[in-house]
């Protein structure tokens, strides 16, 4: 009889990933020398790419990996540019740090909301999540020291010095009001990275397998010991913390803040969803290649107004009825190609590249 | 007195609430479906009405009447042609396709009739009011809560008395038992949000007569039905007129206190409920 192989390995790791794992170190290094060479308008268009990537990401954590289709993101992307903006005025904080105040003050709000909207099932928790974004909104306006319902601006003494500005300008040679693009920038890269690294480490460890079970099949997963209802909780207040730190830097970088536009479902939830379902919603490439494409359709078709949404609202519906994994399922189906890998696979011991494992992978089709 | 008087203009405004939600609790009974883009549907009933007024010269009823079998063939076709294909175990594919409908629905609107507010001209009847028991009440909210009335009245003889509100039942119940019995549930969910644009006309009736009107609102329509819905009790159509009810009096009273608060206040009596009663006053359907 033959013995059984003991050189086998559980991995996650496939070729496509060591590559992309080289580029994406390369990316980085690019992006963080790009004010070097760069013009100011590409700095802000890559800021806006950048902090839309990582809304996305927070978003297709909390539908496409937890189940839990919220419409009401905005709440924390508004409290977090809200809380942001009240401690710089309020305690004379420095802006940048007051961005990790934002943060908390979205994982604050994500408890109450939480144990609302937990309440409601599916669809219904779509609306709540909305509702409770637009209590947020309404209260907000009531809040006259940040300028109630015709908002305010971050104060010019308080924008002048901020933390780093000072040096960006000498290194730069650059006007504070561009230094101050950069710094935003360069906060705006490391959050995308650090979202994206924080992503893909959660879903590989036990706790993303464990969250990738309760999306696939909640009761099978309970059955196995998943404790469904605190992953929902987990990736519900990762999310709102990230959503926050993202709402505190967008308005770092506006300098000028108001309830309608901070609390802005369009702006906030309808374009990320938007950039998820057509990127290709319960992967971690989807949202990036969504982020390219979106930015791609504004820059062509914004100054069309309102033909743009639509496009924009037909593309979305055409995507979930004919390719409802999106652009990059598409891709991936046809290529095999995952950049991303979060699939364990059996490795050695006369079995290799075999699929033996719980999968763990990114569609629901597998 | 001055509060007797604020109560029940909140429970004839409830009225409207109720108009708006009737067709999403319908929808929602019979195939789980919660219709994103519905808020944006009645604005575009709303719009049908206008223009068949400003066109024709007729009466806004009359129009509404004339502009129901159109709505009934959109709700038809939208149902048919795209929501069936995205029914299923799996929530977020009508989620997201009937939020893109929105988007697209709203911006269509905006290019065809521009963002400048509309109102459907009724005439007398908008300023009219009758005294009862020593209270003035508008005849159009007095009209708006008797056609919730019988909207509701009627939506419950089609569930119990006929055989498409049995067939209704009976998919609500198990599509696939329902369709060894020679239901097709395709047909009976188009049929079933047929209807429920039918009653979003006359929801857009009453809505474009009674205030003014732009593409934007729809969203906070849905919010308001959604609340009550929700509120009522997933699948009871009494349920809803109630959770109408609630909303529209806790509008009029925070109104009362605070212009600001009006809004705030039918959020939180919604939030309130959630909190004491989490699957509504009177639930029926087991979500």
């Amino acid at each position: 009889m033959s013995e059984l192989p003991t050189d086998y390995s559980v991995q996650t790791r496939t070729r496509a990933s060591s590559i992309s794992a080289i580029v994406a170190l390369a990316l980085v290094v690019l992006a963080l020398a790009l004010p070097a060479f760069a013009s100011r308008s590409l700095i802000q268009d890559m800021f806006f790419i950048l902090t839309m990537l990582v809304l996305a990401q927070f978003w297709n954590l909390l539908a496409g990996y937890g189940g839990l289709v919220s419409v009401g993101q905005q709440a924390f992307v508004g409290i977090g540019a809200y809380a942001m903006f009240g401690v710089v005025i309020l305690l004379g904080f420095d802006p940048v740090a007051s961005i990790l105040i934002g943060g908390i003050a979205a994982l604050v709000l994500a408890i109450p909301t939480a144990f609302f909207a937990f309440r409601l099932q599916g669809a219904y928790f779509a609306i709540g999540t909305w509702v409770i974004a637009e209590v947020v909104r309404l209260l907000v306006a009531q809040w006259k020291q940040v300028g109630g319902g015709t908002g305010t601006s971050l104060p010019r003494s308080a924008t002048s010095d901020m933390w780093f500005t000072g040096a960006i300008e000498t290194l730069f040679d650059v006007k504070s009001a561009a230094a101050r693009d950069i710094l935003a920038y360069w906060l705006a890269v490391f959050l995308a990275v650090a979202t994206i690294a924080g992503i893909y480490w959660l879903l590989r460890t036990k706790r993303g397998l464990g969250l990738a079970a309760v999306r696939d099949n909640i009761e099978a997963a309970k059955s196995v010991g998943v404790d469904a209802v605190r992953m929902k909780w987990l990736v519900f207040l990762v999310s709102a913390f990230g959503t926050g730190l993202a709402g505190g830097l967008i308005y770092l970088q506006k300098a000028r803040i108001s309830p309608d536009a901070a609390f802005s479902l369009q702006d906030w939830t309808a374009y990320v969803i938007f950039i998820v379902v057509i990127g290709g919603i319960g992967t971690i490439e989807g949202p990036i290649l969504g982020v390219l494409v979106f930015f791609i359709l504004q820059s062509l078709l914004a100054d069309y107004g309102s033909w743009y949404l639509m496009a924009l609202g037909a593309i979305g519906v055409a995507i979930m009825l004919f390719a409802p994994r999106g652009l990059w399922g598409l891709f991936s189906d046809r290529t095999g190609i995952e950049l991303f890998p979060v699939r364990r696979r059996l490795i050695g011991g006369g079995i290799s590249g075999g699929r033996l494992s719980a999968t763990s992978s990114s569609s629901k089709e597998e | 007195m001055i509060w007797v008087d604020t109560i029940i203009q909140g429970i004839l405004l409830g009225g409207l609430y109720a108009l708006f939600a009737a067709g999403l609790s319908l929808v929602f009974g019979i195939m789980r479906l919660v219709n994103l883009a519905h808020g944006d549907l009645i604005v575009l009933g709303a719009y049908l009405i206008l223009l068949l007024v400003t066109l024709t010269g007729l009466s806004p009823f009359v129009a509404a009447a004339v502009a129901m079998p159109f709505m009934f063939a959109l709700g038809y076709g939208l149902q048919k042609f795209m929501l069936n294909r995205v029914l299923g175990d799996d929530i977020l594919p009508p989620l997201l396709v009937t939020f893109g409908l929105s988007v697209v629905l709203q911006n269509a609107l905006l290019e065809g009739f521009s963002a400048d507010s509309q109102r459907i001209q009724s005439g007398p009847l908008s300023s009219a009011s009758v005294e009862i028991a020593g209270l003035n009440l508008g005849v159009m909210p007095l009209l708006t809560f008797a056609s919730a009335l019988v909207v509701i009245i009627g939506l419950n003889q089609l569930f119990y008395r006929t055989s498409l509100g049995r067939a209704f039942r009976a998919t609500s119940d198990d599509p696939t038992t329902a369709s060894l019995m020679g239901i097709k549930p395709a047909g009976i969910f188009a049929k079933a949000t047929g209807i429920a644009m039918i009653i979003v006309t006359i929801a857009a009736l009453y809505l474009g007569m009674r205030s003014n009107f732009d593409p934007s609102i729809g969203p906070a329509r849905l919010i308001y039905a959604f609340e009550a819905v929700i509120i009522g009790g997933l699948g009871s159509l009494w349920g809803t007129l109630a959770g109408g009810v609630i909303i529209g009096v806790a509008q009029t009273v925070g109104a009362a206190i605070n212009p600001e608060w009006q809004i705030l206040a039918g959020h939180m009596a919604f939030l309130v409920v959630l909190l004491l009663r989490p699957r509504g006053l009177f639930p029926r359907a087991v979500d």
